[in-house]
């Protein structure tokens, strides 16, 4: 591809030499489904595309409770966002990250809220507790109108959450909306975790 | 729980980030949050970010005048867009991917809810897919999207860009972002564009026309490096915003 190329040079960048400020971010629009999500209409690839779950891509080989996790992205009319776009992020069932030696998985997945109940749904595994932390999924969250997207963190309700030092940081009246509610369903553990975006129940975002 | 009557005013002027609420684009004011956001501690943010390696593509993933070809080529002018992927001290971050969507040269999207009058291409379908190389350098061949109308408000017409969805080597860098073309009228009107907040940082997403990187007689040819931020190791540490 590239390799064969002269190097690029900064002369001719639209960075400035020596001036690296981050590329700011622009909203992933209406029409993101086209390029990130995997078997969308208009999508060319058929296979090997990273918007899959982790469970059904590495099917039988991670370890690890399955879970379903699952909700509802509300704006601040309390009406549900149908074109939001999640990622989750996190350790396999012994708590280690993908960089971490013997880390069972990648731990990505990346969904999409839509019709017609506007709920998204990620199946994945459990993570465990890396040393000191409670169980935690990360979450980014891009849609139509969020010129840059936001993070959040998903704990589980039938965990010990107590000593968590990232919940800590949360006012205790907020901590509410960042744990996933249970609920043992046919088929394995759903975990329930909705998203409002602004107002009453607001959910607590963290800054990059 | 009270809600509070106004959002809380969103620190911005430090980050390169366009706010959350900006009324001139009119989907924000209802998705935007009102509360401040919390910052992470340091301790937190060391568990890097998923990993991708070439088995996630395909050989033709890179070109989208090619991926997606039914029975001729796209239409329109084709492109060529080069650039590197650094860090915030200007390294390269190799082996990221990076994945990129479009509308067609005549400003439609190949999607269910596009309702704009414009011819869908049947040979087209605007989306890639590509590595960095040992260089941090990547290639993208594609077609110069077109100009669209939208309903922000009225006469509201985006300005020609590529969407780009970039890993960098921690979750934190992890960014969605969008390429302009250089001299377009419509950025002055585009309160996506406009919205951020520092003139430098808005100059950073319109890619340079390069005539070294123009393919004689077959692409014109763009340049357009993406500067990730991200960790708390870096943070917004802007070394040309000191004035």
């Amino acid at each position: 591809m590239t390799t064969e190329r002269p190097a690029l040079t900064p002369e001719t960048s639209n960075i400035p030499e020596g001036a690296f400020g981050p590329s700011p971010s622009q909203t992933v629009g209406p029409y993101f489904h086209q390029g990130l999500i995997h078997g969308f209409q208009g999508h060319h690839s058929a296979a090997g595309h990273v918007t899959v779950d982790p469970v059904s891509a590495e099917a039988g080989t991670v370890p690890g409770e399955r879970i379903r996790v699952t909700g509802q992205v509300f704006d601040g009319d309390g009406v549900a966002i149908p074109d939001a776009m999640l990622e989750v992020w996190h350790a396999d069932a012994a708590g280690r990250y993908v960089q971490q030696p013997g880390a069972a998985f990648t731990g990505f997945a990346r969904t999409h809220t839509r019709t017609p109940d506007a709920r998204y749904e990620v199946q994945t595994i459990k993570p465990g507790a890396a040393p000191g932390e409670a169980p935690r999924l990360w979450l980014w969250v891009g849609m139509r109108g969020l010129l840059t997207h936001l993070y959040t963190a998903v704990y589980f309700s039938d965990e010990d959450n107590s000593t968590d030092p990232l919940l800590a940081t949360v006012p205790e009246a907020r901590r509410s909306t960042l744990i996933a509610r249970r609920q043992d369903r046919p088929g394995g553990a759903t975990y329930v975790f909705d998203l409002r975006m602004q107002g009453e129940g607001e959910t607590v975002f963290f800054t990059p | 729980m009270t809600r509070p009557a106004e959002p809380a005013a969103q620190p911005v002027l430090s980050s390169p980030h366009p706010p959350h609420l900006y009324p001139p684009y009119t989907s924000s004011v209802k998705r935007a949050p009102h509360e401040l956001l919390l910052p992470v501690p340091d301790a937190l943010r060391d568990h890097g970010g998923p990993v991708f390696g070439p088995s996630v593509l395909r050989p033709d993933d890179f070109d989208t005048t090619r991926n997606a070809r039914v029975n001729g080529e796209p239409l329109g002018e084709r492109i060529t867009v080069r650039g590197r992927l650094l860090d915030s001290a200007g390294r390269p971050i190799r082996g990221a991917l990076i994945e990129t969507w479009q509308a067609n040269a005549a400003g439609r999207y190949v999607h269910q809810h596009d309702r704009h009058d414009a011819p869908l291409d049947p040979n087209f379908t605007g989306t890639a897919r590509l590595l960095t190389d040992d260089r941090g350098e990547y290639e993208l061949v594609s077609i110069r999207p077109g100009a669209y109308p939208w309903g922000n408000h009225p006469n509201a017409w985006r300005p020609a860009h590529i969407h780009f969805s970039v890993f960098g080597t921690d979750f934190t860098q992890r960014v969605v972002s969008q390429m302009y073309f250089p001299g377009d009228p419509l950025l002055a009107h585009d309160p996506i564009y406009q919205g951020i907040p520092d003139e430098k940082g808005r100059a950073r997403l319109i890619s340079a026309f390069d005539l070294t990187l123009t393919q004689p007689g077959w692409a014109l040819g763009y340049r357009f490096d993406i500067v990730l931020g991200g960790s708390a190791a870096t943070p917004f540490e802007d070394p040309d915003h000191d004035d």
